[in-house]
C-alpha cells in the first residue's frame, strides 16, 4: 500500500535542517506497524511529510500509495486518495463546529470521487452514533473545535474523526500520550474495530502499554531520522525495559 | 447613455470574482452632471415634493456648499483616494417610466425585475414565500415594494421614501432629519440636498413587524451617484427587523454611494437592522469600485434597543460608522460587524455609542478580515455623558490577517463624564495559521474552503446575528470576496 524509499526530508528556508535522512519503510494492505524512537527523532515530520505539509522540504527518495508518487499532491489530495493524519497537536480553529467541519471533509472527499454528498439526516446520526462510541462529551463537541480542548479531549476528538472518515491509511501521530486509562483503551477499540485487510495503520507511540492492546505486524525504531532496527512486537518490549541509548551510541557513532 | 453591453463574470478579465458586475439595458433618465441649486430643484421636481421638502434640501445643498468652500471633506480617516470632483457626478439617474411609482409589480419593467431575480432578490411571490417583504432600488428610484398590501393591515407602512413623501408626509416631516441633521457631516449634507429615493419604514405602537424587511439596492449607470435615504421609525413597544443589501456593476471609473439612514426607536421598541455591503470593490489593481461614504444613526428612546449587524464585503472605500445615541433610560445599543478588505479596498469602519440616559447598555463586536493589499481600520467611539449613571460598554475588536501586504488598526476612543460607567474592551489580532490551514487541508478541504472556514468560523459571533438566509449569504459573500486573496 505505501511505500517509503530513501526518503530526506528538510525545513524549508533552513540550510542543513535536515531532519529526515534516508527512510526505508513498506506497509502492506492490512498491516499494523508501530513507530517508536526517542524524542525529537524524527517521527512527527514523518508523518506530516507523508501527509504533505508545506513546512518540510523532501530532497530525495520517494514516497508512493498504491503504486503512484504522492509527493507532488497537495495534503487534501492526500487525504481525498485515504490518507488520514491523527494530529500530535491538532489546531484549534474558533467558530467552527467539529460537526461543520467533519461533513465538509467527508463531502469534500466524496466530491473528489464523483460520489453522493451523506444526508445531513445519516450523517447527523453517524456522527452521534461516533461520538458515544469514541467517549466524547457531547457538549464538547457544539463548542469550537479543539479550542479550549484539554490534551485528552482532543486526541478523542481525532480519533472521533478517523472513525467518521474511516480512511484506508491512517497514520496516528501519539493519539495515546496524554490519555487516561480509559480513552487509552477506546483509541485501542477503535483501531482494533477498523482493522481491516484492506486497511493499513502507521502508529507513532512511546508507550509499549498501547501496543498490549494493538498488537502491531512489525514494530520500527527511528532514530535520528532513520528507521534503525525493524522487528516484531517483542521489539516494543525490549525498548521498554533498554530504552534507546544502544540505538543512540549506535547512531552516534555511524554520524 | 443606455447601450452598455453586459459585462458577464465570464467575460469579465480583471475584475476578479464579482458576479454581481453586469449591467442592465433600460432608458436612463439623466439629469445634467454637476451639482447646482437647479439640479436639487430638479431632483424635487421631478418627485413632484412638497415646497417645505425643497427648502430643506436647499438649506442642505447651501450648508454643503460652505462646508465644500472650507474643504470640510472628511479627511481623519485611515482613507486614501483621489479627489471627488462633484461636479463629474449625476445626481439623478432614473430608469425610464419609473418617476412615477409603479403601483403594482405588473408596472415594473421586466428587465428590471429580471436583474433583481439575477440577484436573488425575490420580488414576486417568492416574497411571501421567504417571508421577506422588499422595496427595490434601481439607480435613484424605488421599483417596486412588495407586500405593501399585507403590511397595510396592520398598519405597517413599508414604502419608498418618494411613496412616503406623498402619502405619509406628517410622519416624514416629524422625523426626517431628526436623528441625523444635514449639518452633520460633509456627506450627510450633500446626501440631504440630493437624495433620490430609498426606504421607509414605520412600525404602529405595540406592532411587532412579522416578517423581515428587506431593501435591495443597485446603482446601474455609470457615472452616477446613489444618495438614497432610509427613514425607519419604531413606535413605543413595536419591532422591526430590517435588511438591506447592495451591488453594482463591474466597472472601471469609481463611483460615489452617500446614503444616510435614520432609525427612530421610541420607548420600549426594537430595531434590528443588518446590511449585506457587496458594491462592486474595484479591479485587483485597485481600478473603480464603489466610494460607500454612508451615514447610519440611530435614537433609543427609553427601554429601547437599537442593533446594528453589518457584513461588509465590497466597495473600493468604505467609510461607515452605524451609530447609536442612547437617549432613555435603559436603552440598549448594538454593533456587530464583519468587514472584510481584500486587493486594494479600503474599510474604515466601526461605531459610535452615545450614553446619555441612566442604565444605558451597548456592546460592540468588529471584526476585520484583511486579504491581498486591503487596509482595514475599526474606529469606535463611546461616549458616556455625565447623566448616564451605570453605563456599560463591552467592545470587542478583533483583526484578522491575510497573507503579509495587508494591514489591519484599530482607533478606539473612549470618553467617560460619569464615574459609574463600566467599560471594558478586548482587542485581539491574528493571522490564519499554517498549522489550522494545514489541519484541515490534512481532512480533504481544498485550501480556498479551509480559508473560507476559518474565516466564517471566526466571524461567527457577528454571522449569527444575521436572518437565517442572510448568515448562509454572507458566508457566501465572505468566501467569493476572499477568493484571489488564497492559493
Ligand atoms: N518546522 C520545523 N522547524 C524547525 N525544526 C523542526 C521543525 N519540525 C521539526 N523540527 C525539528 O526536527 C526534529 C524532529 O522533530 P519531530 O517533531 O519530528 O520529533 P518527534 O520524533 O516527533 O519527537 P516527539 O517524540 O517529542 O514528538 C526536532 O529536533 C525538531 O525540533
Ligand atoms: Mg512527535
Amino acid at each position: 500500500m505505501l511505500e517509503i524509499n530513501n526518503l530526506h526530508a528538510s525545513v524549508v528556508d533552513i540550510e542543513n535542517s535536515e531532519i529526515l535522512k534516508g527512510i526505508n519503510l513498506k506497509v502492506g494492505r492490512g498491516e499494523v506497524h508501530a513507530i517508536m524512537g526517542p524524542n525529537g527523532s524524527g517521527k512527527s515530520t514523518l508523518a506530516n511529510v507523508l501527509m504533505g505539509r508545506p513546512d518540510y522540504l523532501v530532497t530525495d527518495g520517494d514516497v508512493t500509495l498504491e503504486g503512484e508518487s504522492i509527493l507532488e499532491l497537495r495534503p487534501d489530495q492526500r487525504a481525498h486518495l485515504g490518507m488520514f493524519l491523527a494530529f500530535q497537536y491538532p489546531a484549534e480553529i474558533p467558530g467552527v463546529r467539529p460537526w461543520q467541519f467533519l461533513k465538509a471533509a467527508l463531502d469534500s472527499k466524496a466530491e473528489s470521487r464523483g460520489e453522493d454528498k451523506m444526508s445531513v439526516r445519516n450523517f447527523s446520526k453517524l456522527f452521534d452514533e461516533k461520538v458515544e462510541a469514541v467517549g466524547i462529551n457531547p457538549n464538547l463537541v457544539k463548542r469550537s473545535l479543539n479550542e479550549g480542548f484539554s490534551g485528552g479531549e482532543k486526541k478523542r476528538n481525532e480519533m472521533l474523526q478517523l472513525e467518521v472518515l474511516q480512511p484506508a491509511l491512517a497514520i496516528l501521530d501519539e493519539t495515546d500520550s496524554g490519555l487516561d486509562v480509559d480513552a487509552l483503551r477506546i483509541v485501542a477499540e477503535g483501531v482494533n474495530s477498523m482493522r481491516s485487510p484492506e486497511r493499513s495503520f502507521i502508529v507513532v507511540t512511546h508507550y509499549q502499554r498501547l501496543l498490549n492492546y494493538i498488537t502491531p505486524d512489525v514494530v520500527h525504531i527511528l532514530v535520528k531520522g532513520k528507521i534503525v532496527k525493524t522487528g516484531g512486537p517483542e521489539l516494543a518490549l525490549e525498548v521498554e525495559k533498554d530504552g534507546y541509548q544502544e540505538y543512540l551510541e549506535a547512531a552516534g557513532a555511524n554520524a | 447613455m443606455t447601450n452598455q453591453n453586459t459585462i458577464s463574470r465570464e467575460s469579465d478579465l480583471s475584475g476578479g470574482e464579482y458576479k454581481w458586475g453586469f449591467v442592465t439595458d433600460v432608458e436612463t433618465d439623466l439629469a445634467p452632471k454637476g451639482l447646482s441649486e437647479d439640479i436639487v430643484r430638479l431632483i424635487s421636481t421631478k418627485k413632484e415634493e412638497p415646497e417645505w421638502l425643497l427648502e430643506w434640501r436647499l438649506k442642505a445643498y447651501r450648508h454643503w456648499v460652505e462646508l465644500e468652500k472650507s474643504e470640510a471633506e472628511p479627511k481623519w480617516a485611515m482613507i486614501d483616494y483621489p479627489p471627488i470632483d462633484y461636479q463629474d457626478i449625476y445626481y439623478y439617474a432614473a430608469p425610464k417610466g419609473t418617476n412615477e411609482a409603479p403601483k403594482s409589480l405588473d408596472d415594473v419593467d421586466p428587465e428590471m425585475l429580471e436583474t433583481f431575480e439575477k440577484l436573488g432578490i425575490p420580488l414576486q411571490e417568492r416574497a411571501a414565500l421567504a417571508g421577506v417583504a422588499v422595496d427595490a432600488v434601481f439607480d435613484s428610484v424605488s421599483v417596486a415594494t412588495t407586500m405593501e398590501k399585507q403590511l397595510g393591515e396592520l398598519g405597517i407602512v413599508f414604502c419608498s421614501f418618494s411613496n412616503a413623501v406623498k402619502n405619509h408626509p406628517e410622519l416624514v416631516k416629524k422625523y426626517l432629519g431628526s436623528v441625523v441633521p444635514y449639518t452633520d457631516n460633509f456627506f450627510a449634507a450633500l446626501n440631504a440636498a440630493v437624495f433620490s429615493d430609498g426606504s421607509f419604514v414605520y412600525i404602529p405602537p405595540g406592532v411587532k413587524c412579522p416578517i423581515e424587511l428587506m431593501t435591495y439596492f443597485r446603482i446601474n449607470t455609470e457615472g452616477s451617484g446613489q444618495f438614497e435615504r432610509t427613514l425607519i421609525v419604531a413606535d413605543k413597544g413595536a419591532y422591526v427587523s430590517y435588511l438591506e443589501g447592495c451591488t453594482a456593476p463591474f466597472r472601471k471609473t469609481s463611483q460615489l454611494h452617500a446614503a444616510t439612514v435614520e432609525l427612530v426607536a421610541l420607548d420600549d421598541s426594537e430595531i434590528k437592522y443588518s446590511t449585506i455591503q457587496n458594491w462592486f470593490p474595484g479591479t485587483k489593481d485597485g481600478e473603480g469600485g464603489i466610494y460607500n461614504f454612508v451615514t447610519k444613526r440611530g435614537r433609543a428612546d427609553k427601554n429601547a434597543k437599537i442593533s446594528w449587524t453589518q457584513v461588509e464585503t465590497g466597495s473600493a472605500i468604505t467609510w461607515k460608522y452605524p451609530s447609536v445615541i442612547l437617549k432613555g433610560d435603559n436603552s440598549v445599543g448594538e454593533f456587530f460587524s464583519v468587514a472584510l478588505a481584500n486587493n486594494h479596498q479600503q474599510a474604515d469602519t466601526g461605531t459610535k455609542m452615545i450614553h446619555i440616559g441612566k442604565n444605558t447598555k451597548s456592546t460592540i463586536v468588529s471584526k476585520g478580515i484583511s486579504a491581498g493589499k486591503g487596509s482595514n481600520t475599526y474606529r469606535g467611539q463611546v461616549q458616556i455623558m455625565p447623566g448616564a449613571e451605570n453605563a456599560v460598554n463591552h467592545t470587542q475588536c478583533d483583526s484578522l490577517l491575510v497573507g503579509d501586504e495587508c494591514g489591519a488598526h484599530t482607533v478606539p476612543y473612549i470618553e467617560v463624564r460619569n464615574p459609574t460607567a463600566r467599560l471594558e474592551h478586548e482587542a485581539s489580532t491574528s493571522k490564519v495559521s499554517d498549522d489550522q490551514l494545514f489541519y484541515l487541508m490534512a481532512r480533504g478541504l481544498s485550501e480556498e474552503e479551509a480559508h473560507h472556514m476559518i474565516i466564517t468560523g471566526w466571524s461567527r459571533d457577528v454571522i449569527k446575528e444575521l436572518p437565517f438566509e442572510f448568515a448562509l449569504e454572507a458566508s457566501q459573500l465572505l468566501k467569493v470576496s476572499l477568493e484571489g486573496a488564497v492559493g
